[in-house]
């Protein structure tokens, strides 16, 4: 008979916990608690049932999604890490590299949206400087539902001030993101961060636990009863008629994670190789880090739990290694180091304790009180039996095909103006004014263009970044929505002139058990693996954010591109807006009638509905080339991808925030001006440039016609012409969201 | 010219700070908020951020840093000392400065670049400068400027006033953006002059503002 | 001594409070109707030993003074109680 614990005396014996079946509240299911026990061949007790609901839930292991994330292309040569590490790394030469990655928050930000916000950086810029690297830009990828709810401003209001008060407080400009307004995501808003971070190279650290006898480290801030089981509650949908998960919401402490990440880029830099492998403790905190850190090396790992630091009193093993109090790291030391680099961290007033060490036995052993509360294999721990989901068409996507909508428009001057106004297209300044988007002193293109542009100090280099997805074209076609999610990144950063090199990505579906949604899942990662080995961008890093429905309602599949470009030449960063008047206006690609999924679609209709046509890779990928070559040659001074709204809101876009207007015409109907047709990009090059720009650009490029010294943009089709005062478009544009979130 | 460039827990700015003095030739240096001594510097600049995560009141914490006597000291003795932002904040909470900085009138960060008037273009920090109206940008939660009638009064009679909003920011009072003490050796402002010294990044009106404490 | 002192931190009547004024508007649009005015302020609970009461409270009222208002804008209440020591 073992002695049990104080702290422990009212939990669960492992027969109370076969019999309760609490572990089905977990997430773990009966088949996998039997494998458990059959594994074990014993009951597991109550910590190490924990342990494995934990590790074998999706947010951690990634079992059902696994098998759609292996497909993925990750390699080329520029990749120095790909996915498996905190985040992915990309070589820009003179030894130094990019690091990046997004992440979810969506379920702690639908039940607490400041705080899981808040968090989510949090989480998301640990990742990074867990690498060895300096953060140095966040970018947002926001959904909501309609903004006349009143709880989507609630949690619109809530999600922002939380981004902004934390990345603002680090000192992290946000430079970068996307907002979408639509009725699917009422109930599941998504909040996906990104982070990016440069690296000199020989800094590298990754999350290993190598070298029998090194230290396991634990830095950062004390931990409490937060969030525990939080990775099994983003694993699980929401039952909108309970709120009872409240209790899982991490709060988070910009302050504590400015000086945690300071000291351990301080400490990677001073320590170097003696400092063996750094994790942040994020889902599923201690247990998760530690599990994996050991598993990726291959050996094992002794933690005596008495040592953690803790804030609240009489913490059971089970919370301790479940808790997901922020602002926590992990580090391996070498043995004969641990006190100095621990020295570092009370310095500055942070929690450093030795609390174990990495064995040689493979196993996962806790002690607490002098008892040992789990032993388990770390490879069996890390490893959850594999999943098959089945995959099955959408039945949307088998009917009947909903006829060609063809839009028949009156007044297009009324439509346009109804257009800039639609939450979606209009300008989300409001939203980003509440980022300090120009600390650091390294913007040079911040938010409201294509890309940011994020230099780096002392080289002629610049970093452009973007986040994107349409999720309705998702939804009407899965693999080209997922095709037009990158082609649609990449043209973003290629506006700027800079040539895409990399992607993360965050994966936001509804339930993976669904067939349906794990067709949509599956085929829509399958359009994004295309694109991205055309344009020769690897998925270094990412995400998966799955039951993303409320009632069995699933949100438009939502794949998330980030994707990070590389200027070599900071002279050739070009912008959107309009340069001179008499500049000639170009349109690279052909307008088509693409109406299907379209922001006019859903203005005119209140619905989206068609088929989506399928997109020629290699058309896409010259045209970027073409802008890529006439920026570099210093022909285009203006560039802007088309995207929603078509190529009315384009111009729109380039004549605001200049004195200019423009004049172009076309032989198609004026209603096409919206059309959200792939490939598209507009240009503008100087008269005298025109002979070289068109030898360059053959046939890909269309004159539509100038800027003019007026603000009035005029833009003529084949039946009618949109007429508008550059003034009257903007404040339109402008002052949408301000006017609906104040209403 | 010798410069230091306080770092308090939490300061964010602080790089930027010295990367702009360093654009001028300044031999620039960051200091703990733990030391003691700011012998030998000229100039000594409070830079941006959240020191002690603004918790409380932002600056009250750090008013309390060790390296706060050796500022007063130095303000004493004539030193130049600038507070930008969250060091202005510092600067008013250790009463080097009156009045108070408070948050912005309609609630969140703001972050924009907005036109701003050189009110006194003879002093210290203002002396380069040949325009009167320039844009400077502003990142700040916490920026109204609050003081009480007399006190307002007192620095407007004493051309005390150096930087004034053209807009409504933060809801200031009388628009004020930034200030100097009676001798006119501390200033303190809400907008950041070291994001402004760069083309490339889009802004180059803090450019007199170095040039001025140089000069 | 174990003493539990509460400091209660509002701004003083003639400064601008924004959060309130969102606070109320808040409250307003949830049918609060009847809110006339909403002030956000400051509350503190100190744990502090201390001889005895007189000295507890001279405590208290310095801390409250010295740091945690600013005086330009801030007044404040206090409470004290003497506390048992688990």
């Amino acid at each position: 008979m073992t002695i049990i614990p104080e702290a422990m005396r009212n939990e669960p014996t492992p027969e109370e916990v076969r019999a309760s079946q609490v572990y089905l509240q977990w997430s773990l299911s009966q088949d996998e608690y039997e494998m458990i026990c059959q594994h074990l061949n014993r009951l597991p007790n109550y910590t190490e049932t924990g342990l494995f609901a934990a590790m074998w839930s999706e947010h951690c292991s990634y079992k059902k999604s696994k098998p759609v994330l292996r497909k993925f292309w990750s390699q080329n040569e520029r990749v120095v890490q790909g996915p498996g590490e905190g985040a992915g790394v990309l070589d820009i030469g003179d030894n130094q590299a990019v690091v990046f990655k997004a992440e979810s928050h969506n379920h702690p930000s639908a039940v607490e949206p400041y705080q899981g916000a808040a968090t989510g950086v949090g989480g998301i810029i640990r990742d990074i400087f867990s690498m060895g690297a300096q953060p140095i830009a966040i970018l947002d990828s926001l959904r909501f539902g309609e903004l006349h709810h009143n709880t989507t401003k609630h949690l619109l209001n809530g999600i922002v001030s939380g981004i902004a008060d934390y990345g603002n407080s680090l000192g992290i400009p946000t430079v970068g993101g996307d907002v979408m307004f639509d009725a699917t995501y009422q109930q599941n808003p998504i909040v996906n961060a990104m982070a990016v971070g440069l690296l000199n190279q020989a800094d590298l650290h990754v999350g290993k636990a190598e070298g029998i006898g090194n230290r396991i480290l634990y830095v950062g801030a004390k931990t409490g009863r937060d969030g525990i089981h939080g990775a099994t509650f983003a694993s699980s949908d929401f039952d909108s008629s309970t709120d009872q998960n409240r209790s899982a919401v991490q709060v988070g402490d910009p302050f504590l994670e400015k000086l945690l990440m300071d000291t351990t880029i301080k400490a990677i830099h001073i320590f170097g190789a003696a400092i063996v492998g750094v994790q942040d403790m994020g889902a599923a905190g201690l247990v998760s880090s530690s599990a994996e850190m050991a598993g990726k090396a291959g050996n094992g790992i002794h933690l005596n739990l008495n040592q953690v630091p803790q804030r609240e009193t009489n913490l059971t093993p089970y919370e301790l290694m479940l808790s997901e109090s922020q602002e926590r790291m992990l580090m391996v030391v070498q043995a004969d180091h641990v006190a100095e680099v621990a020295q570092l961290f009370t310095d500055a007033d942070l929690a450093a304790v030795d609390i174990g060490e990495v064995t040689a036995d493979g196993r996962y052993r806790l002690d607490f009180d002098g008892v040992e509360v789990a032993n388990i294999d770390v490879q069996y721990l890390i490893t959850p039996p594999k999943q098959n989901q089945k995959q099955q068409v959408p039945a949307r996507l088998t009917a009947e095909a909903d006829p060609e909508f063809v839009p028949e428009l009156t007044d297009v001057t009324a439509t346009f103006k109804d257009l800039l106004a639609q939450s979606t297209i209009a300008s989300k300044a409001e939203i980003f004014k509440h980022y300090d988007c120009s600390v650091r002193t390294d913007t040079v293109i911040k938010p409201g263009g294509d890309a940011a542009l994020v230099r780096i100090k002392n080289t002629r280099k610049v970093l452009a970044m973007t986040t994107d997805v349409n999720g309705r074209y998702v939804y009407l076609n899965p693999q080209v929505g997922g095709q037009l999610a990158v082609a649609e990144a990449a043209r973003n950063i290629v506006a700027t002139g800079a040539t895409p090199i990399g992607i993360t990505d965050c994966l936001n579906f509804g339930d993976p058990d669904d067939p349906e949604i794990y067709y949509e899942l599956a085929q829509s990662c399958a359009g994004i693996n295309e694109m991205a080995q055309k344009l020769n961008t690897p998925i270094i890093s990412g995400n998966v954010s799955l039951y993303n429905e409320t009632d069995g309602q699933a949100i438009y599949p939502t794949p998330i591109i980030g994707m990070v470009g590389l200027l070599e030449n900071i002279d050739h960063a070009t912008t959107i807006n309009f340069k001179n008047a008499d500049d000639l206006i170009y349109l690279i690609g052909t307008v088509r009638p693409d109406f299907n999924g379209s922001e006019l679609q859903k203005l005119v209709t209140g619905k989206i509905s068609g088929q989506l046509k399928s997109l020629d890779l290699n058309i896409e990928k010259q045209h970027q080339q073409l802008v890529l070559k006439g920026i570099e040659d210093q022909l285009i001074n203006s560039a802007h991808d088309v995207a929603e709204g078509g190529v009315a809101v384009t111009l729109a876009e380039m004549a605001f925030k200049t004195p200019f207007g423009c004049q172009v015409q076309a032989d198609f109907a004026a209603s096409w001006y919206f059309a959200e047709s792939p490939s598209l990009f507009v240009v503008t090059v100087r008269p005298e440039h025109q002979a070289d720009f068109e030898l360059l650009a053959r046939t890909q490029a269309h004159l539509l016609g100038k800027v003019t010294a007026d603000t009035k943009l005029e833009l003529t089709g084949s039946d009618q012409t949109i007429k508008v005062n550059q003034a009257v478009a903007q404040k339109l544009y402008e002052e949408s969201i301000k006017c609906q979130l104040n209403q | 010219m010798k410069a230091a460039v306080i770092q308090f827990p939490g300061s964010n700015c602080d790089l930027d700070m010295l990367n702009a003095l360093q654009l001028f030739g300044v031999e620039a240096q960051i200091v703990s908020h733990k030391a003691t001594s700011l012998a030998g510097y000229d100039a000594i600049f409070l830079p941006g951020g959240f020191s002690f995560g603004d918790y409380l009141r932002c600056g009250a914490i750090a008013r309390f840093s060790p390296i706060m006597t050796a500022v007063t000291t130095a303000a004493a003795a004539g030193k130049l000392i600038v507070g930008v932002c969250n060091g202005f904040q510092i600067l008013t909470e250790a009463g080097l400065l009156p009045g108070q900085l408070m948050m912005n009138e309609t609630p969140g960060f703001i972050c924009a670049e907005v036109p701003i008037t050189v009110i006194n273009q003879q002093s210290q920090f203002t002396n380069q400068y040949q325009q009167a109206t320039i844009t400077l940008p502003v990142a700040h939660g916490e920026g109204r400027y609050y003081a009480d009638e007399a006190t307002i009064a007192q620095l407007e009679a004493n051309h005390q006033v150096i930087f004034r909003y053209q807009t409504n920011v933060n809801g200031s009072a009388e628009q004020i953006a930034g200030i100097v003490n009676e001798k006119g050796n501390v200033l303190g402002m809400m907008p950041h002059p070291e994001r402004a010294v760069e083309a490339i990044i889009g802004n180059i009106d803090g450019q007199d503002f170095f040039r001025s404490i140089l000069n | 001594m174990m003493y539990l002192g509460k400091v209660y931190v509002s701004y003083k009547p003639s400064v601008f409070d924004p959060q309130g004024d969102v606070i109320k508007t808040s409250l307003h649009q949830l049918n609060f109707q009847g809110v006339e005015s909403v002030t956000q302020g400051k509350y503190f609970e100190i744990k502090l030993v201390a001889t005895n009461l007189t000295e507890a409270t001279a405590n208290l009222v310095k801390m409250a003074e010295e740091l945690l208002i600013n005086p330009n804008t801030e007044t404040y209440q206090y409470a004290i109680d003497e506390i048992e020591v688990l």
